[in-house]
């Protein structure tokens, strides 16, 4: 258990490295800089832009200050040349800059203003995967072959093809321009939630439903299942608890990748719903070249990725004795 | 159950609590991650605005001297307020923190009278000296202003920005080399390099507007490190507008309460503004409908043949300029010749009726008509048999040489593209030539028009004030605006001597002259004029078209049913009117007393 979180530990430190690095100069490789515009800039003037930036250092000493954890512009530590104000930044001390785009804040700014929304824009959709998504795949796995079944599984292609902005626009069209039932678009009550996170989850929802109808079948035909069949037990107890904890495994094992997709996947939602999440942020700022928030965002979900797999192979373990940690 | 009965009492417990505590684990973390992330999301719900607008995108910056983009330009006017305001609807300039100016005969000294009411928001009084530190704020390499390049009218401005040490990164000259002087607390001396015309336009622009010295520099004092943007967050932000900044969430709102301390307090009617920053077109046309906010900027292109008889979309001449740029440093695209013949065969009446749909105008300038002083220099209009026989005297086409392919280059855009293709196939067609299309994502389609590594490519220019100088200062040579490798020295040369001229109807006419020689060696092939696409609530008072499409949250108020009606009253009869219920319940604010005092 410990070997295993420590090797966990370990592996994640490497990954993280070598993914803001190869970030950190892909970034910088791309044409075009953060304060190219329209209107092009005075040299004078983009000279000093630059240099607040340290955009006018050399690509090692600004990945070195980046990265930290010590600091190396002009109150950096006195041994170092500078006025020791302010010896350690960087990454490794939890500062990630300020934004280049969004002048006025820093990527820490940014990131804990819009992660509580996404976060929780992405836990509706969640709900609305599960639950929706379940329910179907054990309607679905029971009436196996019926019309029903039929229906489910078609719908379910249906939310896995369509992209999520199409059925974005048919929620819309139906629940807010011809039910008037919620708000078009916005962040704030519980109201504002649910179309953009149906909308979010409905692909999810879809690919649930079909993990678990496979699952449930293959349960289902098991001994254990006529056995419990058999004993007389009601069939309610039978499904939902015999039948669904085996079942449910497969989905278990995509609610790891599932929370990372619905999570880094929310761009499209957020736009369409006018919703100042991080998603939007993780575009948006790689096309604005905001080096600073595009590589926040891409820790932020390196991070986020890593720790929901690590979650989920542990509750793999509390739900099948047969999966040992130290077998990985 | 079979098994359960062999088993001790105390151990079926047992496993049933472990049972119970797995399953609830999973349950209580999710229940407790989103409870955790309601109660700081919901933290920052507040209550609707009194008017609600649409910004098109988040600010860039509050900082007034560092920024150039339309939508900062909006909030700034809210928050800020420079020596004069502009008129709403003629945008002629209107007593602000000066209550009143002079200007000498000669047109090189403007002397402006700040009122003594004049005060920030951390009770300082705004006086003659936060002009000038504002002003060499802006002139100060460090500030790295993008619009420092406006202030070059005063005398001595420029070089006092442009002549740096490059050790230190210090201006080497001294500020009293230029012309700010401030006389008393109230009386600010401007002396300017030439009499120009448009001065008194640029001292009613955002850029200029004066920012608090105290406010920057207890920033500098407390946050050594991040003082850059520690000032302009809504806990430390200084300002002298009629509003100022209560809250903001980056791409969601910025929240505006009224500034009692306001000079003019008593003439602005909203208490909250909400600025939203919603970027797409359709989301925001939504939300309007919807009656989540009263003005939205654009509209989705689709959906302008709907809006258009509607009452609250209206559709007017905007200073603004969609054209092609050519690369005349290649050839084919260096004999004027050729570039003539690629002028004269755009169908320009396609794109506006099939394309854009919103009333643009097919363009044959740069500079956009609307202008009352100004007579446009325009191209001939699209001659298919003139521009084959150009193409014939170039030397291509029957007979002579094959026309090479060429690109069209555009920023990744549906509207864009659509334009290309008319463009490309109407080449093809009318005179031959092979034509490719070529999009690139924004950044690097900036970076290729700047290096010269395009033939054709797509441009647009919003006009900054409302004069043709605006556009024309573009092409000169060498600047860095020009981008299509084009120069002439008698171009440089009108545009020059014009700055000197003081008179207004001769400035025009070396003006219009300047704009003759651009449209006759064609470095640039216009399309079309903008148009305005806002949408405005109906009730919505102190809301004036002017062709810069520059609107004042300050003169802002709700009209009452009377007031709509007599509004209403006065339009086609084929409107449709739009039921808009938002606005305040009746007699909230004085409408009938704002209208008298309005200008």
């Amino acid at each position: 258990m410990t070997r295993f979180l420590a090797r966990r530990l370990a592996w994640f430190a490497i990954t993280l490295f070598v993914v803001v690095t190869i970030s950190f100069f892909l970034m910088r490789a791309v044409r075009g800089g953060p304060f190219d515009g329209e209107r092009r800039l005075d040299a004078a003037v983009e000279l000093n832009i630059k240099a607040r930036y340290h955009l006018d250092w050399p690509p090692w000493r600004q990945f070195l200050h980046y990265v930290g954890p010590f600091n190396l512009d002009e109150h950096r530590a006195e041994f170092l040349g500078g006025d020791g104000g302010r010896v350690f930044g960087g990454v490794l001390v939890g500062d990630l800059g300020p934004s280049f785009r969004y002048r006025d804040f820093t990527v820490n700014d940014i990131i804990a203003q819009s992660l509580p929304i996404s976060v929780l824009l992405g836990l509706v959709a969640l709900m609305w995967a599960l639950s929706l998504g379940i329910s179907a795949g054990i309607a679905s796995a029971l009436r196996r072959g019926s019309g029903l079944d039929v229906a489910i599984r078609l719908l379910a292609t249906g939310g896995i093809v369509l992209p999520n902005f199409v059925i974005a626009t048919f929620l819309v069209l139906v629940f807010v321009f011809m039910l008037g039932l919620l708000p078009v678009a916005g962040w704030g009550t519980l109201k504002h939630m649910l179309l953009p996170g149906l909308a979010l989850g409905a692909p999810f929802a879809a690919y649930i439903a079909r993990l678990t109808r496979t699952g449930m079948l293959e349960v289902l035909s098991q001994d254990y299942i006529r056995t419990a069949h058999a004993k007389g037990l009601p069939a309610r107890l039978v499904i939902l608890r015999h039948a669904l904890k085996g079942g449910l495994l497969p989905v278990i094992s995509y609610l790891g990748p599932a929370t990372a997709g619905i999570l880094t996947g929310s761009l499209v939602i957020e736009r369409i719903f006018y919703i100042p999440g991080t998603g939007s942020h993780f575009v948006n700022s790689a096309l604005n070249r905001d080096y600073t928030l595009s590589m926040g965002v891409t820790i932020l979900y390196t991070v986020l990725v890593y720790g929901l797999n690590t979650v989920v192979d542990f509750a793999y373990t509390l739900l099948d004795p047969r999966i040992k940690l130290e077998e990985e | 159950m079979v098994g359960a009965a062999v088993m001790g009492g105390s151990e079926v417990r047992e496993r049933l609590s472990a049972r119970t505590v797995r399953r609830s684990l999973a349950f209580l973390l999710l229940a407790g991650l989103f409870a955790g992330a309601l109660a700081i999301a919901s933290g920052a719900r507040i209550e609707e605005a009194d008017f609600t607008f649409s910004n098109g995108t988040e600010v860039s910056t509050l900082d007034p001297a560092t920024v150039t983009g339309v939508p900062e330009g909006r909030v700034i006017r809210a928050i800020f307020e420079g020596l004069v305001v502009k008129h709403p609807q003629t945008l002629a300039p209107l007593p602000g923190m000066a209550e009143s100016w002079e200007i000498s005969p000669d047109g090189l000294t403007y002397t402006f009278h700040i009122r003594k009411n004049a005060v920030w928001t951390n009770g300082d009084p705004c006086t003659a000296h936060d002009f000038d530190y504002s002003f060499r704020r802006m002139l100060d390499p460090e500030t790295g202003a993008e619009y420092s390049y406006q202030l070059d009218y005063l005398r001595g401005a420029k070089a006092y920005r442009t002549d740096i040490d490059p050790e230190t990164r210090r201006p080497r000259r001294s500020w009293d080399t230029v012309g700010v002087r401030v006389a008393d607390d109230h009386t600010l001396l401007l002396a300017l390099e030439e009499p120009t015309h448009y001065f008194m336009a640029l001292a009613g622009f955002y850029p200029l507007f004066p920012v608090n010295r105290r406010n920057i520099e207890e920033a500098k004092r407390d946050f050594p490190d991040t003082w850059q943007l520690e000032w302009l967050r809504p806990e430390n932000i200084v300002t002298n507008g009629p509003y100022r900044v209560a809250a903001r969430r980056v791409n969601d709102r910025i929240r505006l309460v009224k500034n009692p301390d306001y000079w003019d307090a008593e003439n602005v009617a909203f208490d909250t503004i909400d600025v939203l920053a919603i970027e797409n077109w359709s989301t925001q046309l939504n939300v309007y409908l919807t009656g989540g906010c009263h003005w939205i900027d654009q509209v989705p292109p689709l959906q302008v043949p709907n809006l258009l008889p509607r009452e609250d979309f209206n559709p007017e001449p905007y200073f603004g300029s969609y054209f092609y740029r050519i690369n005349v440093t290649r050839p084919p695209l260096d004999d004027v010749r050729v570039r003539k013949a690629l002028a004269l065969s755009i169908d320009r009446r396609a794109i506006c009726e099939k394309v854009t749909k919103a009333g643009e105008r097919p363009s044959y300038s740069l500079v956009p008509p609307g202008l009352p002083s100004y007579r446009n220099a325009e191209m001939e209009k699209e001659d298919l048999a003139r521009a084959r026989q150009l193409l014939a005297d170039a030397g291509y086409g029957p007979g002579g040489a094959e026309f090479p392919s060429i690109e069209i280059h555009y920023n990744t855009s549906e509207k864009h593209r659509d334009v290309a293709e008319v463009i490309q196939n109407g080449w093809k067609r009318d005179l031959g030539i092979d034509v490719k299309l070529l999009n690139q994502e924004w950044k690097v389609y900036l970076d290729s028009q700047t290096n010269l590594q395009y033939d054709v490519s797509r441009s647009a220019w919003i006009g900054d004030y409302d004069d043709p100088n605006t556009f024309l200062d573009l092409f000169l040579t060498g600047g860095g605006n020009n981008k299509t490798g084009w120069g002439n020295p008698r171009y440089d040369r009108l545009i020059a001597e014009a700055r000197k001229l003081f008179d207004p109807a001769e400035r025009m006419k070396v003006l219009h002259d300047a704009e003759r020689i651009l449209m006759d060696e064609l470095p640039i092939i216009p399309i079309y004029s903008y148009v305005t696409s806002d949408v405005v609530a109906p009730r919505l008072g102190g809301f004036h078209w002017n062709i810069l499409d520059e609107h004042f949250p300050k003169f802002f108020y709700w009209m009452d049913d009377e007031e709509l009606a007599a509004v209403r009253a006065r339009q086609p009869a084929d409107w449709v009117r739009v039921p808009f219920d938002a606005g305040p319940p009746e007699g909230q604010y004085a409408p009938a007393r704002l209208r008298e005092r309005r200008p």
